[in-house]
């Protein structure tokens, strides 16, 4: 990839956002290449495809924006729109919001990312590169007024239908539904003829039928049978309860997309409980480490999560305006912290309190507290926010009725990430085979020659490291502050408890059948109540069956 | 099963009925028609893995049985079996005629009449020895009994009687901590001889033990017997030569063979899984807890 | 035979630390009454607060009481037994709201004392009792109990927290006016909680002393070290577990239920695991299995919360946390086993 090399992602596909974001690419930012991997995989996002102009013509272009006469702007946005700029679009969206601007000193033009603050972050308007920032006093936002503004709407809309890339378009398409009136619906008709992209085609042709069901036309329905949109789902119930020839069909085609919508609904609640399954699998899977397989008890296990949450913090810190750099150092970063302090806590206390599940409890019950205090006095008993990078926030439209959110997709599969390599880390490596040596018997392992007590660090120390990364991936999700660990210890104890101790398949099921079970009460008794009867289902549980989901059954059981 | 309530109903107001409360709580054990333990098929697995493989044993009453085989044979399990601490997936187990072992849990078998001797000896530390024995000592077990229980003339003597026996008479007011491995394992038979059971399991009583108390031990040994049906599991041979009249030896979780020590010692099959690969002093990994 | 029969046979009093501690704790009761009583501009006067906290301080050495009995006893490390203490204590409030304004539904019985009383020790002995029995029936022991009283006492402190419980909601009971028809800030009414505080920390401290000592006390110690032999010579183990459970939690529930009108406020953070946790280190700091090191020990860490959340908050939690981890690993058998300790060694070398 070049350096010079520009390209522009849509992330925010969704109809009506005009926020457009960028990520560029230049060899400092290496670290963005698997990030844009991954993205270009998740979104099947193909870059603009589109001539470019010079950037003597994209100057001029803009030029003719510099002026206090609104006529002579709208006449210089009308050639911007009919001009082969590829950038075209994206300075018309700025000019519309009032962020498209002039050096005031200088011949450049920018783009105002951000004009929230007193100092602003800008770009180039012309390359798309980092222009540092600028305030109002260095750069000259063009003004509009009314009249232009309306115009511009216009424009960009009708830009967004006949160009740019096809997600583009079907945004534009989008937008039709239930704007299709008797002046437009033969231009709409004929741009359905020259249309190609079965996609688009689909959202015209809804657009089309909406328009025709609304004129009485009964036969027009069966188009619009499954569709998940709130404006034909409105647009049909009003239809439904009128006294309409077609009411009764209408209500027939409402019925079928209610329930395809609840379905739908139903794979949006289980995303919702998997990824707070996921968050609480994250949260107990180094616990089913120490605790499961060494048979230790660590109360201070969320506190060691909150350590990993505020190593992304501090490293977000330490790298301002890089979120993304930030959270991937944050992962090595939150693994080393928590797992240096587990080693500690190991070396230091737990080790001379072997076999003493009680006192060890205890014990590191008080490392907890006096963790938490710690960060309270040296950081602050405020909670810190942590940002998302671009590619983790906003949502993954599926369609109306199914979205899921970035982040809590992206802790979901880095839940499996870990699971996946500690799984495979206990099967397959020396470490892993040492570990359940020592913890099946002790004795015996060392008389081969496995360093039990060094064992016992590593083990431990993975444990704490794996909490680590719980508290990277829940800095994602959640402020991060000195009680971030204490609202995890509990429920993580009942998950590896929950799934069998020793057990990392126990745990990851019962994590997420937790997190769904959950979620599931949630709409019918509220938050509180259900994580009150998921609590209290649990202990019946493992009344029941002490041994939890998955233990092994064994002799000394 | 498909019993409808209005059925359940009148069997529970059957004017015959007599409900399983209302019935003696301890029946005295009934070997009229027979032996005092007797074990029928009985299989148990963990995991696969076959500890107990259609086993089947009976002693009589008042029968001094000895029981070896090699590592991972099933002796414990069996143990564990017959006091109610594992369930069986098949099988049988009735101490006499009258109880069926497999209906009940620990301290019901315990309060029929069953005593045991763990393999690695289990005395309560913080109390002291003679304390030891008054726990152990027959009696209401019940919680509110036990609050306002207290040692009488009969139970003190009985106390030292037992003393006198496993020859802890001077340690009496000692914890029982502080004993030495014989003496905990003679305070655990000590304890054993309190419950007066009818039925002994002892298990490996005379590991750790010195040449002189292993003696005295395997006196004690043939001096219950009669008295009591006693069961030894035991790897020391020079121990079970001395004791036994009776020898059974299981082999992967079913018996190999029985007779007497002489007969069992010269069956091929004994010779080729047990007493040819030698003496081997560790039992099963099994360890109590 | 009688109860009364087994505390004379038992002779209670025959153990030096028995005697040593009831005197201590009379002496201490009258002496607080005594400087309670002088004028107030003497320079040893105790005013009303003071007497107040002690009497606080009294309804934790109860609640350290109950705590010691099953985990000092029976090896039952309970980390929710803040829960029945906050029964008890929401069953006085109940009471004590329902002097101003009447209570609606069930709650409205709460007005009568008898009945009050009762549910100060019923609601947390049957919870106790469903939840003992559940966990014990199915021989949950060990770290595995523990886990799922302190899972018991957060569901809880949740369930309080909404308004829909009917119990105050996150601000809990408070703003109470008549205890029995007696203003509860009259210096009367002080004086008067603080020895019935002092007299319960007795009557149970003797109680409890009488259990330990009796057969079922030493079954307790043998199901401690050793469950499994206790069964096999034929005691229901989860019996003796369920019975002193439930004991212990009524009388977490009495000490909840006198903790209350002398504070003046119940609220769902004495649900809060923390709060459950503490009185456990109260009990190890003061030494296990000995009951007056439970007492003492509820007297010394709480003496110095006092002292420090008021001088230095933020160093609280850092000393509450390194006592946790010293007293675990240096001073396992708490201050009561050191000074026994030092006491044979000075019997040693004289």
């Amino acid at each position: 990839m070049t350096p010079t090399h520009t390209t522009i992602f849509r992330l925010r596909g969704e109809a009506g956002s005009r926020r457009v974001t960028g990520l560029k690419i230049a060899p400092r930012h290496w670290y963005c290449l698997p990030v844009m991997a991954v993205l270009l995989v998740w979104f099947a996002l193909a870059s603009p495809a589109q001539a470019d102009v010079s950037p003597q013509r994209a100057q001029a272009l803009l030029q003719a924006l510099d002026t206090d006469d609104f006529d002579a702007k709208a006449e210089a946005a009308q050639a911007i729109a009919a001009s082969d700029a590829a950038q075209k679009t994206r300075w018309l969206e700025a000019f519309l919001d009032g962020r498209l601007g002039r050096e005031r000193d200088g011949e450049r033009f920018y783009i105002i990312t951000d004009d929230s603050g007193r100092e602003w972050p800008i770009i180039d308007a012309i390359t798309f590169e980092d222009a540092g920032t600028g305030s109002r006093r260095s750069v000259d936002a063009f003004r509009i007024n009314n009249t232009l503004r309306t115009q511009l709407q216009g424009l960009i809309a009708s830009l967004s239908l006949d160009e740019g890339d096809e997600a583009t378009r079907l945004d534009a398409a989008k937008r039709l539904i239930g704007e299709v009136d008797a002046q437009s619906v033969d231009a709409v008709a004929t741009q359905l003829d020259n249309e190609d992209s079965p996609a688009i085609r689909a959202e015209i042709e809804t657009a089309l039928a909406l328009y025709r069901v609304e004129q009485g036309e009964g036969e027009a329905l069966a188009t619009l049978e499954g569709n998940l949109d709130t404006r034909v789902r409105n647009s049909l119930t009003t239809i439904a309860n009128s006294d309409a020839p077609i009411a009764a069909d209408a209500e027939k085609v409402l019925a079928g997309i209610e329930n395809k919508r609840a379905w739908y609904e139903r794979g949006q609640t289980l995303f919702f409980g998997l990824s707070a399954g996921s968050v609480l699998v994250l949260a107990a899977i180094g616990l089913a480490i120490t605790f499961g397989v060494m048979g230790v008890i660590n109360m201070a296990h969320g506190e060691l999560i909150m350590l990993g949450a505020y190593t992304t913090w501090m490293i977000q810190q330490l790298l301002p305006g890089q979120p993304g750099l930030a959270l991937l150092l944050a992962i090595p970063g939150g693994f080393l912290v928590a797992g240096a302090f587990g080693i500690l806590i190991e070396r230091s206390v737990i080790r001379f309190l072997k076999g003493r599940p009680l006192e060890t409890l205890l014990a590191t019950f008080g490392i907890s507290l006096i963790l938490q205090q710690l960060v309270r006095t040296v950081f602050s008993p405020l909670n810190r926010r942590v940002n998302s990078p671009d590619w983790l926030q906003g949502a993954w439209h599926l369609n109306e009725a199914l979205s899921l959110t970035l982040n809590r997709l992206g802790v979901l599969i880095f839940c499996l990430v870990v699971f996946a390599a500690l799984w495979a880390l206990m099967r397959y490596t020396r470490l892993g085979l040492e570990v359940r040596a020592v913890t099946q018997n002790r004795a015996m392992a060392r008389s081969m020659g496995v360093r039990a007590a060094r064992v016992d660090m590593l083990t431990f120390g993975l444990g704490a490291g794996v909490a680590g990364l719980a508290g990277v991936a829940l800095s994602q999700i959640t402020n991060v502050g000195p009680n971030l660990g204490q609202s995890y210890i509990v429920d993580s104890f009942l998950v590896v408890v929950f799934g069998g101790v020793g057990n990392l398949w126990g745990t990851l099921v019962a994590g997420m059948s937790l997190g769904v079970i959950n979620q599931v009460l949630q709409p019918w008794v509220g938050a509180v109540l259900a994580k009150v009867i998921v609590l209290i289902g649990v202990i019946l549980f493992i009344q029941k069956r002490p041994q939890g989901l998955f233990a092994p059954k064994g002799r000394t059981s | 099963m498909s019993m409808t309530n209005v059925e359940r109903l009148r069997e529970f107001a059957r004017p015959d009925r007599v409900f399983d409360f209302m019935a003696p709580a301890r029946s005295p054990v009934d070997v009229r028609h027979g032996p005092i333990l007797y074990l029928e098929d009985v299989s148990v697995s963990f995991d696969g893995f076959k500890a107990i493989d259609d086993l089947n044993l009976t002693i009589d009453d008042g029968e001094l049985r000895c029981i070896i085989g090699p590592n991972g044979a099933g002796k414990t399990t069996m143990m564990d079996i017959i006091t109610g601490k594992t369930r069986p997936d098949r099988g049988q187990a009735w101490f006499g005629s009258r109880h069926n072992l497999l209906q009940m849990d620990e301290p019901q078998i315990a309060n029929l009449g069953i005593g045991r001797k763990f393999q690695k000896p289990t005395v309560f530390e913080a109390l002291s020895v003679s304390a030891n024995l008054e726990l152990a000592m027959a009696g209401d077990r019940r919680v509110w009994k036990t609050l306002l229980a207290r040692l009488d003339h009969e139970g003190r003597e009985r106390i030292d009687e037992v003393l006198e026996t496993i020859a802890l008479s001077a340690e009496r007011d000692r914890l029982a901590g502080v004993l030495s491995h014989g003496q905990k394992q003679w305070l655990e038979i000590g304890m054993l001889l309190m419950q007066r059971p009818r039925l002994l399991l002892v298990d490996e009583p005379v590991a750790g033990m010195t040449e002189p108390e292993m003696h005295r031990t395997a006196d004690l040994m043939t001096r219950l017997a009669g008295q009591q049906s006693v069961v030894v599991v035991e790897h020391d041979m020079g121990f079970v030569r001395s004791i036994a009249r009776t020898v059974t030896v299981l082999h992967q979780g079913s018996v190999l063979a029985e007779g007497s020590m002489d007969e069992v010692a010269n069956d091929p099959r004994v010779i080729d899984v047990y007493l040819g690969g030698g003496d081997d002093d560790s039992d099963d990994t099994r360890e109590e807890g | 035979m009688s109860l009364a029969t087994m505390f004379k046979r038992n002779s209670l009093l025959d153990e030096r630390s028995t005697w040593v501690t009831s005197v201590v704790l009379i002496v201490g009761m009258l002496a607080v009454v005594v400087l309670h009583a002088l004028p107030s501009d003497h320079a040893w006067h105790l005013n009303g607060s003071v007497v107040s906290l002690l009497g606080k301080y009294l309804t934790y050495m109860l609640l350290a009481l109950a705590v010691d009995l099953i985990w000092g006893y029976l090896g039952i490390l309970s980390l929710g037994h803040g829960a029945f203490f906050a029964l008890g204590g929401y069953a006085m409030g109940l009471y004590l709201t329902a002097q101003d304004a009447p209570l609606a539904g069930w709650q409205s019985a709460m007005v009568h004392f008898p009945v009050a009383a009762l549910g100060v020790v019923l609601a947390p002995g049957l919870l106790a009792l469903v939840f003992g029995w559940l966990a014990f029936r199915s021989r949950v022991t060990g770290v595995y109990f523990s886990i799922i009283t302190q899972a018991l006492t957060f569901a809880l402190m949740l369930a309080f927290n909404r308004n829909e419980m009917g119990m105050g909601g996150s601000t809990g009971l408070t703003r109470f006016d008549e205890l029995l028809s007696f203003s509860l800030s009259s210096e009367g009414m002080t004086i008067a909680l603080f020895v019935a505080s002092g007299v319960a920390v007795l009557l149970a401290f003797w109680g409890c002393k009488a259990i330990t000592r009796s057969r079922l006390g030493r079954v307790c110690m043998a199901t401690r070290d050793a469950e499994a032999r206790v069964r096999f010579i034929g005691y229901r183990v989860e019996h003796v577990k369920l019975a002193v459970f439930v004991l212990s939690a009524m009388i977490a529930g009495i000490a909840g239920a006198l903790y209350v009108p002398q504070v003046g406020i119940i609220n769902p953070s004495t649900f809060a695991p923390l709060f459950s946790i503490e009185i456990v280190v109260w009990v190890a700091l003061g030494g296990r299995a000995t009951l007056y090191g439970a007492l003492l020990g509820a007297l010394l860490v709480n003496y110095f919360k006092t002292l420090l959340t008021g001088v230095m908050p933020d160093a609280w939690l850092f000393l509450l946390g390194g006592l946790f981890v010293v007293v675990t690993m240096f001073l396992p058998q708490g201050v009561a086993g050191l000074m026994a300790h030092l006491r044979r060694r000075r019997e040693v070398t004289t």
